[in-house]
């Protein structure tokens, strides 16, 4: 029976070996209307995973249930799922429109009624100046946003994103974020992204899992576990040293006042409201005085564990906060650092990502 | 004064000497003769019914090239599966021997009283001295050309394509036909130039199959040991003007 609450994508001890990559026994279950990100290093095997799920590939063992029915054998032109691959693989030899309406054209669509559908949705992601174009001109950003038309045209059941991001520069990533949330607003389609960046797990994700060498280790909260990771393993992958949550309380034109709860930092953003905050250990200086320095924010605190992080040295310092600092044994070693010793720790405001 | 390099200029002067190699003779054929008897070369009956038979012939061993040797190219370049590269490797013996014992293999394999050919012959298709006999050399000699062209065409088609094409809702024949062919489109017409001038080019192989009916390198042969130098000079000029268009032509194709 069809319920509301039951989950929209079971994977059942999924098992499948190809080339070099391997998916071990994998238990998912996507919910009706989830952001669902995944997680894990190059070579975990998440492509692989997103190509089972496709019907790409036929998992070795296991069950694949897509809204209560088993599509584990299931043809990929039978399961309505949209795809986007990491290259995003617009079709070179169509214009942006054939590219757009090509599922509805498979389908059957008179000319006019694919051509209607190409205008509505072109309309609704805002590309709809792009139509006339060839897809060898398009920039990086606009690929995307092609493709993610391309695949939502359909109306997919779930739509499987590889790596969306890992293609754009730093600028557009985040403005392709934005974009996915927004889109996500109008169109509510339930999706699962691949990536191996925190940022996105955290700013996108309702849920997210995080794999391994084709094994998913952790299912929850972003925040949850990158915070919370079940295992040093999962630590040292998700990255994710020093994510705050916070509220934007003040603001000087580019500069934020951020209150992370009690300990207040200085921010080149122009978000406001609710945020959350990465400082990257490597950015912060550790300070004997508190010196009059260029960085906008000096934070006090107490050295609670000093230990071995090859290439560096990493620091634990309670600063209201519990904050990583990565030093260099040398700088250890000139400042004489030891536990329990009192410390100032130095960032510039443009060292901060704020999301 | 601007230097030249000592290395493009070594290189630049031995080059000189192959491309003068080449170039000659295709140059002086045309100082040897002129519009007015190449002209006449193609009023003459016996050399246009050679044309017409090369040509024809030329084109239905192109066309079963392409029929069969498609489907077998999207394989090779899609699946693994045992002794592949074997296969493929055997596929290319035919441009590794002589064309006379290309002729020799296939008048063995294909003549009407062996095996196959008997079975060929019940649906009209006899090789000896036959239209049939100059297709059947000429697709031996020449589809290996097209399977490879094809093989690499397919091969530069990312499969990532194909995955797109399948989830939006396209089988796979679907996908091949609107995604995968599409966008092999310039290997498979150049494979079919090249393979049509390859089996335009046959001589040692129908000299053996079938030297009749007359096709047009043979008829060159014909005139020059019966008639000498000079009256295979104004066929030799215009099989080679045929040959500089569709070399022209093929240029074109893979600039675009």
């Amino acid at each position: 029976m069809k319920t509301v609450s039951s989950p929209l994508l079971v994977l059942k001890s999924v098992s499948k070996s190809w080339r070099e990559f391997q998916i071990k026994d994998v238990n998912l279950e996507v919910r009706r209307g989830e952001y669902f990100v995944v997680m894990g290093p190059t070579g975990a095997g998440k492509t692989l995973l997103l190509q089972l799920i496709a019907g790409i590939h036929y998992p070795d063992s296991g069950k694949i249930i897509l809204d209560d029915v088993d599509v584990t054998y299931l043809p990929p032109e039978r399961r309505s799922i949209g795809y986007v691959p990491q290259n995003y693989a617009l079709f070179p030899h169509m214009l942006v429109k054939d590219n757009i309406g090509y599922g509805l054209k498979i389908r059957g669509y008179s000319k006019n009624k694919v051509e209607e559908e190409v205008q509505e949705i072109s309309v609704k992601l805002g590309i709809n100046h792009l139509l006339e174009r060839m897809v060898s001109t398009l920039s990086g950003g606009e690929q995307q946003r092609v493709a993610l038309a391309r695949a939502l045209i359909i109306k997919p059941k779930i739509l499987l994103l590889d790596e969306p991001l890992s293609a754009l520069d730093p600028e557009t990533r985040e403005e392709i974020r934005e974009y996915i949330k927004e889109i996500r607003k109008i169109l509510k389609f339930t999706a699962i992204h691949v990536t191996h960046d925190f940022v996105e797990a955290v700013d996108l994700g309702d849920r997210m899992a995080v794999m391994f060498n084709g094994e998913i280790l952790q299912v929850g909260e972003p925040i949850e576990i990158i915070n919370n990771p079940r295992n040093e393993l999962i630590a040292s992958f998700t990255g994710a040293k020093n994510l705050f949550k916070g509220k934007v309380i003040a603001r000087r034109g580019e500069l934020a006042e951020i209150d992370l709860g009690g300990v207040r930092i200085y921010a080149a953003t122009r978000k406001l409201g609710e945020v959350m905050v990465a400082i990257r250990p490597e950015n912060i200086v550790i300070l004997l005085e508190k010196a009059r320095i260029s960085a906008r924010n000096i934070l006090e605190g107490i050295i609670e564990e000093i230990s071995e992080k090859p290439p560096y040295i990493s620091l634990k310092v309670d600063a209201g906060l519990p904050f990583t600092v990565y030093l260099t044994r040398n700088a250890l070693e000139d400042l004489n650092l030891t536990v329990g010793k009192r410390v100032y720790l130095a960032f510039k405001a443009s060292a901060i990502s704020v999301f | 004064m601007r230097r030249v390099e000592n290395l493009f200029l070594t290189f630049s002067i031995l080059g000189s000497v192959i491309v003068f190699a080449l170039l000659a003779p295709m140059a002086i054929i045309f100082f040897m003769t002129n519009p007015i008897q190449i002209g006449e070369a193609l009023m003459d009956l016996e050399i246009l019914n050679a044309l017409l038979t090369t040509f024809t012939a030329a084109a239905m061993a192109t066309f079963s090239a392409l029929i069969f040797g498609t489907p077998l190219a999207y394989v090779l370049a899609r699946k693994d599966f045992a002794l592949k590269n074997l296969l493929e490797s055997l596929m290319n013996v035919p441009l590794a021997i002589p064309h006379s014992v290309a002729g020799i293999l296939v008048l063995l394999a294909y003549h009407s009283r062996s095996s196959i050919g008997e079975i060929l012959s019940r649906i009209g298709i006899v090789v000896e001295d036959s239209f049939w006999g100059i297709v059947v050399a000429m697709l031996f000699v020449s589809a290996p050309i097209f399977i490879s062209s094809a093989r690499s065409g397919f091969s530069m088609v990312d499969e990532t394509f194909e995955h797109v094409a399948r989830t939006l809702g396209a089988g796979h024949f679907k996908t091949f036909f609107t995604v995968t062919l599409p966008l092999a489109f310039r290997s498979i017409v150049s494979g079919i130039i090249v393979t049509w001038a390859r089996a335009v080019s046959e001589v040692g192989a129908l000299l053996i199959v079938a030297p009749y009916p007359k096709s047009i390198a043979l008829l060159v042969i014909e005139r020059f040991e019966a008639f000498g130098l000079s009256a295979a000079i104004p066929i030799t000029a215009l099989l080679l003007l045929i040959g500089i268009i569709v070399v022209l032509t093929l240029n074109y194709i893979s600039m675009r």
